[in-house]
């Protein structure tokens, strides 16, 4: 079946099996491997793209399902010269990361938790990542680096594409 | 993982989407969200020839006030529930229960309808639901039909609904300012509960106690006749039948109904 999807702020056409899952359809049709496929049963979050500003888990999504939507990944945060997304920014600056592999879920999470509360606590931060898992278990810096980025304004919540629609 | 194949239809109405059920019988399944019918096709625990995707039918997504009752559309999606202010104000159990469910990516996608009809008796929201009363609106070719939440779970997966019929809406009771209380008790944040209590005027539903949601009718029966919280709750696990798995064994599921259901109706004599 065709499907027409916006990847990053570019429209796409598509022709996919009906079982094409969105997180497979982004890394081998797509070819954006950011989105990584961690638990592959909708419980470790490291799939994690925003989808018409939704944050969802693109292994529980089918690719079908998103036909005529917004979708953004971790590659479309960063800005045309390459100026990073302040999620992104925050956690390089506090140290965000470990091993990295649950990083890009955690970062489009976090922007979603940031969109519904632009200046979380601890704990607001902590329950609104209550869907992403961090095997090395490097929740401090994580919750660090989200409450960082909230300084940085309204931006810390949106996506890129989102800005440009309300524009 | 990947699901076997299938054939997506996507219709453009409720009557649309009935008229693919009556056409395809028991091969078709009706995905909303999907984020219970998915994750068992992936372990290919069901291979549906023809999913119908009623997910983009906004024209069930509502919540609003008809009469004594809250109606809610069956595409309404647990995050929509969680802020919907009508929800909020009428009958409050609905959507804190719905902040309960999952994590935010799971209640971004997953609807009331899709839950209903699922029946997985650790489900949260029909466990509120169950508590609440009210009834289950469901569509087929001959018209809608009205079947009590008390009638619709009859089993582990298993409804009162028929193949060619879709959930449309549910409608509870609004319970303004009476007190209620919702205890789940899980080993992680965003787990399906092992067990879980809802309690509202009067009424106890259990989650995971037994096929499906049940009803707590002995700690019922002991409230109504003016029993303690502590005497009645003691009771709630009469007549059901937990199973023992791998995170709890049937015996503590047991205590765990016990013990949440007094905590349940204990937050509900607070909050009244």
């Amino acid at each position: 079946m065709q499907v027409e999807i916006t990847v990053n702020g570019e429209r796409r056409t598509d022709e996919v099996e009906p079982r094409l899952l969105l997180a497979h359809y982004l890394r081998d049709v797509c070819g954006l491997t950011a989105t990584n496929i961690g638990c592959d049963s909708t419980s470790c979050g490291a799939c994690t793209v925003v989808v018409d500003g939704l944050t969802v888990k693109s292994c529980t999504v089918l690719a079908a399902q998103t036909d005529g939507a917004q979708v953004t990944t971790l590659e479309g945060l960063a800005g045309p010269d390459g100026e990073l997304h302040p999620v992104q920014a925050a956690f390089r600056a506090e140290h965000g990361l470990q091993c990295g592999f649950c990083t890009p879920g955690m970062v489009m999470a976090s922007i979603g938790v940031l969109a519904d509360n632009p200046d979380p606590s601890d704990r607001e931060v902590r329950e609104g990542l209550e869907g992403n898992l961090c095997r090395c278990t490097g929740y401090h810096n994580i919750v660090r680096a989200v409450r960082a980025a909230a300084q940085a304004g309204p931006a810390a919540g949106q996506v890129p594409q989102a800005q440009e629609v309300e524009a | 993982m990947i699901p076997s194949p299938f054939d997506l239809v996507r219709p453009a109405s409720v009557e649309e989407a009935i008229e693919a059920l009556v056409e395809h019988g028991d091969d078709a399944k009706v995905i909303a969200g999907g984020h219970s019918l998915l994750p068992l096709m992936k372990l290919r625990l069901a291979v549906p020839g023809v999913l119908v995707d009623v997910g983009s039918l906004r024209e069930l997504s509502y919540v609003r006030v008809e009469g004594d009752e809250v109606a809610i559309g069956a595409t309404t999606r647990h995050f929509e529930l969680e802020r919907s202010d009508v929800a909020r104000a009428e009958v409050p159990l609905l959507p804190h229960v719905a902040s309960r469910v999952g994590d935010p990516q799971v209640r971004h996608r997953g609807t009331l309808g899709g839950t209903v009809a699922h029946s997985d008796p650790a489900s949260d929201l029909p466990t509120a639901l169950l508590a609440l009363g009210g009834t289950v609106v469901v569509q087929g070719p001959g018209g809608r039909r009205e079947i009590p939440v008390t009638e619709f779970w009859l089993g582990f997966f298993e409804t009162a609904l028929s193949p060619d019929e879709l959930v449309v809406e549910l409608r509870v009771p609004r319970t303004g300012t009476a007190g209620w209380g919702y205890e789940k008790f899980t080993r992680r944040e965003n787990d399906w509960p092992i067990v879980a209590a809802a309690a509202v005027q009067g009424r106890v539903a259990l989650a995971n106690m037994a096929g499906a949601v049940v009803r707590a009718t002995a700690t019922e029966e002991a409230l109504a006749r003016g029993a303690s919280i502590a005497e009645a709750a003691a009771l709630a696990d009469e007549g059901t039948s937990p199973s023992s798995d791998m995170h709890a064994d049937a015996d503590y599921r047991r205590h765990l109904a016990r013990l949440l259901t007094r905590r349940a109706l204990e937050t509900a004599a607070a909050s009244s």
